[in-house]
């Protein structure tokens, strides 16, 4: 195992990471965007907010660190995609300003009209910018893009079979672990009937993405015949089955309302998912002759890489870690409920003496 | 036919061009507030639980609020930046992606510190401890301190490319990444980026409380919301000019013809002129500008009679357009200067009576320094932008040839720019929103759904 290899391996748990943590982000918006009128749909948007306000913006750093990664270790590949995908990517970013900048300010909005723009927007980028990124995702995977400067085609690079199973599996994905997540989020904080609500959309989801997937692999088969070899070999195999278990265990654990586990399956079909994919396509980056070691940066940079993602386990991955743990015993989210010796209570302490 | 492909080429280098200033102009505004606020919030939770102040505490708090909406805004818009690096500019991130890709690496670090922690102040007024509530702002400053060093680190490199070298092949080799980080441009352009940030975010928060004092709101909330950012702001003024004057003199040999157009000068001479306005023909003659003999070498060397160098030290095809950057570079002095003059205004007030200034002059300039300070920021990245043209890596990689073939670029340029015209106008409504509902006592976002206090 080369050190450019290593990196790859970095990048991938980047990818796996915003696929899942990011995808419970946008699959939020996916069921935010189908949660019914404003009477109807206000409990379970307020609860989706609540779920994803602290840690939406820091899941953004997956996909810049993924971003990052590729161009540094992979540079002369990383334009070429970037470059041939401009159109996808394009409309992947105008969705992720749309979809950050909205949910930010629909909770400020002085009307209700106002509330239904900004959050239908913020539904609406949610789900189209991981299709996007499925596009760029499935015409990578089926060889469309060629090494150099925009040298693939502008549209079939990203309008082709794959490119649309891509797509599709990145929303239906999001949806399901975002309904998954919330279910047992709902059902920690003794919201029994938002936890029904969620635990149906995930069964069903998670079955449609799992039909989805399956008949996934004849698309690949007779569309990206490479991915296809190697997803079939001792190496993808594996992970294939790997998810198949995780799906089918996250749906019979839905099915049984044990929340925790679900979860846990969930994420491991996705994560499997997707290191199938990297398993298929390795060891080329893009096109099955641009291999990881002939176009990876040279070993200093790497080992500086390294460095930084040391550096970011050190010190980012313990910060996150106590976000996560904070929300998820709820301490971050429920505004009304007062710690005795929290800030808000010595602010009113200091106005209470004022006043006397 | 081969005109017309020089011709769609241009477009798209120019509509890529336009995109990226847009991009980077709309995000740097965010990111200066990103890097500035949490300092002025961090003065007032600071205050408020050292001397028992209500009124500084309430502002860290609903600092903390417009914080988090900046931030958002700031946190996808510089997303997006990280795309359109590779997606416009190939012939940059291709060749050289290895060797500036550790900065941007660590910048990633200091943003996931800055987001997680804006989240924990952010959701920890009322749940966590106050002493380790107040200590999560801690991390939120040091990652702004940080994340723009490493971003003007990668900037600096273009200016000042280190840390590689070139084998007779053309290809790079010998990358050392630690060499390119630290490139000899770095150290003065990150001091004046940081300086930058800390005035608009100051000058901007004060020139909120300054147009509430005008308008006759003159609580403690709004002295201290005036006070805190002001101070800082004011006391980063005069070391910016400072820095600045630094920055300039280290062109005359590391980036000589971004000075001449700096300073509008079209030949290396002795003795050289301040340039105040004009313009520069296409025959190179400066017209309509008031000169003060000797300034300019005064400036660049210490000596009236010093040699400071004009546009011809480079061939024709090698120097940057001279008269934006002028224009640019003028303005933003003009407008430090200014800032500075009102920040004394200020100090002598206060020295002498220990009180903000009755004038209300002084609040009507005050109530407009944010605008002009973001309008200088702007200004300064102009200068430095396109005083680097015709090259995006110095000397090295034309602009020209880094530029994507894909098609489309006008398309998108044009969308990003009617998108973050909407968000612009967008993100002031809901800071003005946010204010008038501090101001009528409700501190809290609206609910979700049909609520009396919203389907007005």
């Amino acid at each position: 195992m080369s050190l450019a290899d290593v990196i790859l391996v970095i990048i991938w748990l980047g990818v796996t990471a915003y696929g899942i943590f990011g995808g419970a982000d946008f699959g939020a918006g996916f069921w935010d965007l189908f949660a019914g009128n404003a009477t109807k749909g206000g409990p379970v948007r307020t609860f989706l907010e609540k779920t994803i306000g602290p840690v939406w913006e820091a899941n953004h750093v997956w996909l810049i660190f993924v971003l990052v990664y590729l161009w540094t270790a992979f540079p002369e590949p990383f334009v070429s995609i970037a470059t041939t995908m401009f159109i996808p990517l394009t409309l992947a970013a105008f969705g992720i300003i749309l979809r950050g900048s909205s949910f930010a300010f629909r909770k400020w909005a002085a009307t209700l009209n106002r509330q239904r723009a900004l959050g239908a927007t913020f539904a609406l980028s949610s789900i189209l910018t991981p299709f996007f990124l499925g596009t760029v995702a499935g015409g990578v995977a089926s060889d469309r893009v060629p090494l150099g400067n925009a040298a693939g085609d502008p549209v079939t690079s990203w309008l082709n079979p794959t490119s649309i199973l891509g797509g599709v599996l990145a929303v239906g994905a999001t949806a399901f672990i975002a309904a998954t997540f919330a279910s047992r989020e709902a059902a920690t904080a003794g919201e029994s009937g938002l936890a029904e609500y969620f635990r149906t959309r995930a069964v069903a989801t998670g079955f449609v993405v799992g039909v989805v997937a399956i008949g996934g692999i004849g698309v690949l088969a007779a569309d990206a015949p490479e991915l296809f070899d190697g997803l079939i070999s001792a190496r993808g195999i594996p992970l294939l089955v790997a998810s198949a278990a995780g799906g089918v265990s996250a749906l019979w654990l839905l099915f049984h309302r044990r929340f925790a586990p679900a979860r846990l399956a969930a994420v491991l079909a996705t994560a499997a998912v997707l290191w199938g994919w990297g398993a298929g396509q390795y060891p080329y980056l893009i096109e099955p002759d641009i291999g990881v070691d002939d176009y990876a940066a040279s070993n200093p940079v790497l080992a500086a890489l390294l460095g930084a993602f040391l550096l970011a386990g050190l010190l980012a991955v313990p910060s996150l870690v106590y976000l996560f743990s904070l929300t998820e015993r709820g301490v971050l989210g429920d505004a009304k409920s007062k710690y005795e010796g929290s800030t808000e209570s010595l602010l009113a302490a200091m106005l209470d003496d004022e006043n006397r | 036919m081969f005109e017309w492909v020089g011709v769609i080429a241009d477009a798209n280098l120019t509509a890529a061009r336009y995109q990226m200033a847009i991009s980077l102009g709309f995000h740097i505004i965010f990111a200066a507030m990103g890097i500035g606020f949490p300092v002025i919030t961090l003065i007032a939770h600071r205050r408020g639980i050292r001397h028992r102040d209500p009124a500084a505490l309430q502002l860290a708090k609903r600092w903390a609020k417009a914080m988090a909406v900046l931030f958002a805004v700031g946190a996808v818009s510089g997303t997006i930046l990280s795309f359109e690096m590779g997606m416009l500019w190939p012939g940059l991130m291709g060749p050289y992606g290895d060797v500036i890709g550790l900065p941007f690496a660590l910048e990633g670090v200091s943003f996931f510190m800055e987001a997680i922690f804006i989240a924990i102040y952010l959701y920890g007024w009322n749940r966590l401890p106050a002493r380790l509530h107040f200590l999560t702002l801690l991390p939120i400053v040091g990652a702004g301190i940080a994340g723009s060093f490493f971003i003007l680190s990668a900037n600096a490199w273009m200016n000042s490319p280190a840390g590689f070298s070139i084998a007779p092949d053309g290809s790079i080799t010998d990358v050392n990444p630690l060499a390119a980080m630290f490139n000899p441009a770095v150290g003065v352009q990150y001091v004046h980026m940081l300086l930058a940030a800390y005035m608009v975010a100051g000058f901007t928060v004060a020139g909120v409380y300054a147009v509430g004092w005008l308008r006759g709101r003159r609580d403690r909330i709004h002295r201290l919301g005036f006070l805190i950012p002001f101070t800082l702001a004011g006391i980063a003024a005069p070391v910016q000019i400072l820095v600045g004057d630094v920055a300039t003199r280290r062109l005359i040999d590391a980036q000589p013809a971004k000075f001449a157009a700096m300073e509008l000068l079209p030949e290396t001479r002795t003795r050289a002129p301040l340039t105040l306005g004009g313009v520069i023909t296409d025959d190179g003659d400066v017209v309509g500008a008031i000169e003060i003999p000797g300034v300019a070498s005064w400036l660049g060397t210490r000596d009236i009679n010093g040699e400071v160098p004009g546009l011809d030290s480079v061939v024709p095809e090698n120097r940057p357009p001279a008269n934006v950057v002028h224009m640019s570079f003028q303005l933003m002095v003009a407008i430090g200067t200014a800032l500075l003059a009102l920040a004394l205004w200020f100090a002598v007030v206060w020295w002498r009576r220990r009180d903000l200034p009755l004038s209300t002059w002084f609040w009507r300039f005050a109530a407009v320094a944010g605008i002009a300070a973001i309008v200088a920021m702007e200004s300064g990245w102009v200068t430095t932008e396109v005083g680097r043209q015709p090259w995006i890596v110095y000397g090295l990689v034309r602009t020209s040839d880094a530029v994507t073939r894909a098609d489309g670029i006008v398309v998108s340029a044009t969308a990003i720019s009617l998108t973050y015209l909407a968000l612009s106008i967008i993100t002031v409504a809901v800071l003005r929103r946010m204010a008038k509902r501090f101001a009528a006592g409700d501190d809290t976002p609206a609910p979700y759904g049909p609520d009396p206090a919203v389907s007005r």
